[in-house]
């Protein structure tokens, strides 16, 4: 009975007992699911038009944000290091469609998906060769990412949300809507979820793959730098942070690998709940510490009763 | 779509394949030796049962081959005096060809609107133009226009077919390889479509190469026929030459053939007299 009230009663009670601690844990969690979210939204993309489950997707954060630090590190004033950063990694897309891509088009998925793992691999030991194995500091002040907190005392309590957390919210907001205006109403975006739905068709009616797949290349090295910046900001830069990758997978699970509003509602699901479960189940029952596996028994339950994701495309069948 | 006049089958070939020779997979060999013009301005069928090499033929002379591990290992094909087996898909529907192929293949998950939109891709003539030609295919299928907001993975098989038929248009095709347009459609809908592709032949000055089982109707709107049987053009002609043909009549229009004693005899006689020949 002591068992059962302390799993279905007592977290319950603490979340309305405290509810500005739970504010607080909500937007804790919404902010790493915002995050969770923007990973997995480089892995749809790639993996929509591609059929491709790029790997690299981690090491391109880290690659990213290594080299808009470096850069600045050389010298090179912060705001011009992102642009540049951008044009390395559109060099970076151009040269795995040429290298990659293109040489192995029409192989197995599994083929493109060790070709991935290659990529990363380089990726990893062409980012130490450069800019060295150790950890560096994210140049938040430079790229003038506030540093402060706003303090509220709602409900009588306190909950402390911070700057550049809120920047990072806003931000990857930004980012994605414009995503979303771009995929539904540029000509380029209409390709994209061509590919997606129909490679032959697309082919025959003169879509080019490699000026697409040079596309979302770059759009998922955006979107890594974003994330790296945001990442990076938190948590330092290095080639620990590729790990934040993994945690996109239960996040595709969740969402499907296949939809944009799967990516985004299933990075902030997990991120909340997550949170949620460590703070009032996790540590009082179990010790802490359960984020590191939470999200993947969450995936992994979902899996059971609907194995194409709670959001997968919907598969169109015509009797 | 330059409006030029239906000339009746001018003598410069648009398109002539020669004697190209398809193999799949490096040891699958599909075509051996097939050779056929379409005239500027024409409508040619290209006949057969299933398995011919009807549509390895429209493939490989659009280039989709490559993506199914397939290649043109002799011959060529040259399209408006040049030739293109090396070309991409992409930059010969740049240059005006454009396969529509079996089975339609929408864009499922995409709006009717936005899979004819999807068909300008290669186009750099401006918004403005791309615009007039989409009222244009909603001319020619004003269903389309009635349903332009659906998905179209909802639509229906005919009006599938013609988003599939509009959206090559809407590249500014000189000739369209069409293949099997009748497939799956009720007689009445096959008529409708065959309709407007004539239209289009005649008034847009579209030139047309048509794979089809379907011989009936196809040779009712072509200008011209090829037989393909097991990768070979058995018999060619005009259109209404095709259709008087005894073998033809036997074989492909299910009428004719007097006299016979047992449909397989006959069948197993005149398939062996072709083949000697």
């Amino acid at each position: 009975m002591d068992f059962l009230n302390s799993i279905l009663v007592k977290p319950f009670a603490d979340m309305f007992g405290a509810p500005d601690f739970l504010l607080q844990v909500l937007w804790e969690g919404l902010v790493s699911g915002v995050l969770y979210a923007l990973i997995a939204l480089g892995f749809v993309l790639i993996y929509k038009s591609s059929r491709i489950f790029n790997f690299a997707q981690g090491i391109m954060v880290v690659f990213a944000a290594l080299t808009l630090v470096g850069l600045h590190e050389k010298g090179v004033p912060a705001l011009l290091a992102v642009p540049l950063t951008l044009v390395v990694m559109f060099i970076l897309a151009v040269a795995i469609e040429r290298v990659v891509l293109r040489p192995l088009v029409n192989q197995p998925d599994i083929i493109l998906f060790m070709a991935t793992i290659g990529i990363t691999l380089f990726l990893v030991g062409f980012g130490e060769i450069i800019f060295g194995g150790e950890n560096k500091v994210m140049i938040t002040e430079q790229l003038y990412i506030p540093t402060g907190s706003f303090e509220f005392e709602p409900f009588g309590g306190f909950v402390s949300i911070e700057q550049k957390d809120l920047t990072a919210v806003v931000g990857a907001i930004v980012l994605v809507a414009g995503l979303l205006v771009f995929l539904n109403k540029s000509k380029m975006g209409r390709a994209i979820r061509a590919l997606g739905d129909d490679h032959q068709a697309a082919l025959s009616v003169g879509i080019s793959l490699s000026t697409i797949w040079v596309l979302v290349w770059f759009i998922a090295g955006v979107i890594a730098l974003a994330t790296g910046i945001v990442w990076g900001a938190r948590a330092g830069v290095s080639f620990a942070l590729e790990v934040i990758a993994f945690k996109a997978l239960p996040v595709l699970m969740l969402g499907g690998l296949e939809s944009v509003l799967g990516a985004i509602i299933g990075g902030l699901a997990i991120g909340i709940l997550e949170k949620l479960f460590e703070i009032y189940w996790g540590q009082p029952l179990l010790g802490g510490n359960t984020e590191t596996w939470f999200a993947f028994v969450f995936a992994l339950m979902v899996l059971l009763f609907r194995p194409q994701g709670l959001f997968g495309e919907k598969i169109i069948e015509r009797v | 779509m330059n409006n030029a006049d239906p000339a009746p089958a001018p003598a410069t070939p648009i398109l002539s394949v020669n004697n190209i020779e398809v193999i799949y997979d490096h040891v699958i060999l599909v075509l051996k030796g097939v050779s056929l013009t379409v005239p500027a301005g024409g409508i040619t069928a290209l006949l057969g049962a299933n398995g011919a090499g009807k549509t390895t033929t429209l493939k490989a002379i659009s280039n989709l081959l490559h993506a199914e591990r397939g290649e043109v290992t002799k011959g060529n094909i040259i399209f408006e005096g040049n030739e293109v087996q090396s070309l991409s898909p992409n930059e010969l529907v740049r240059r005006g060809c454009i396969q529509v192929m079996e089975g339609r293949h929408c864009f499922g998950h995409l709006s009717v609107e936005d899979n004819l939109m999807t068909g300008a891709f290669t186009r750099r003539d401006g918004n403005a133009a791309i615009r007039d030609d989409l009222e244009l295919v909603y001319q020619y299928f004003p269903r389309l226009k009635i349903r332009r907001a659906s998905q179209a993975g909802y639509t229906s098989g005919g009006e599938q077919q013609m988003t599939a038929i509009g959206r090559a248009l809407m590249s500014k095709p000189k000739m369209i390889l069409l293949d099997e347009p009748s497939m799956g459609l009720a007689p009445q809908l096959v008529e409708e479509i065959f309709e407007i592709v004539k239209k289009l032949n005649e008034e847009q000055g579209v030139s047309f190469l048509l794979a089809e089982q379907n011989t009936n109707v196809a040779l009712r709107f072509a200008k011209y026929g090829y037989i393909l049987e097991s990768g070979r053009i058995v018999l060619d002609g005009e259109a209404k030459a095709l259709r008087e043909n005894e073998d033809v009549k036997e074989f492909y229009l299910g009428v004719g053939g007097e006299g016979r004693k047992s449909f397989k005899d006959v069948k197993h006689y005149k398939r062996r007299k072709r083949w000697l020949a």
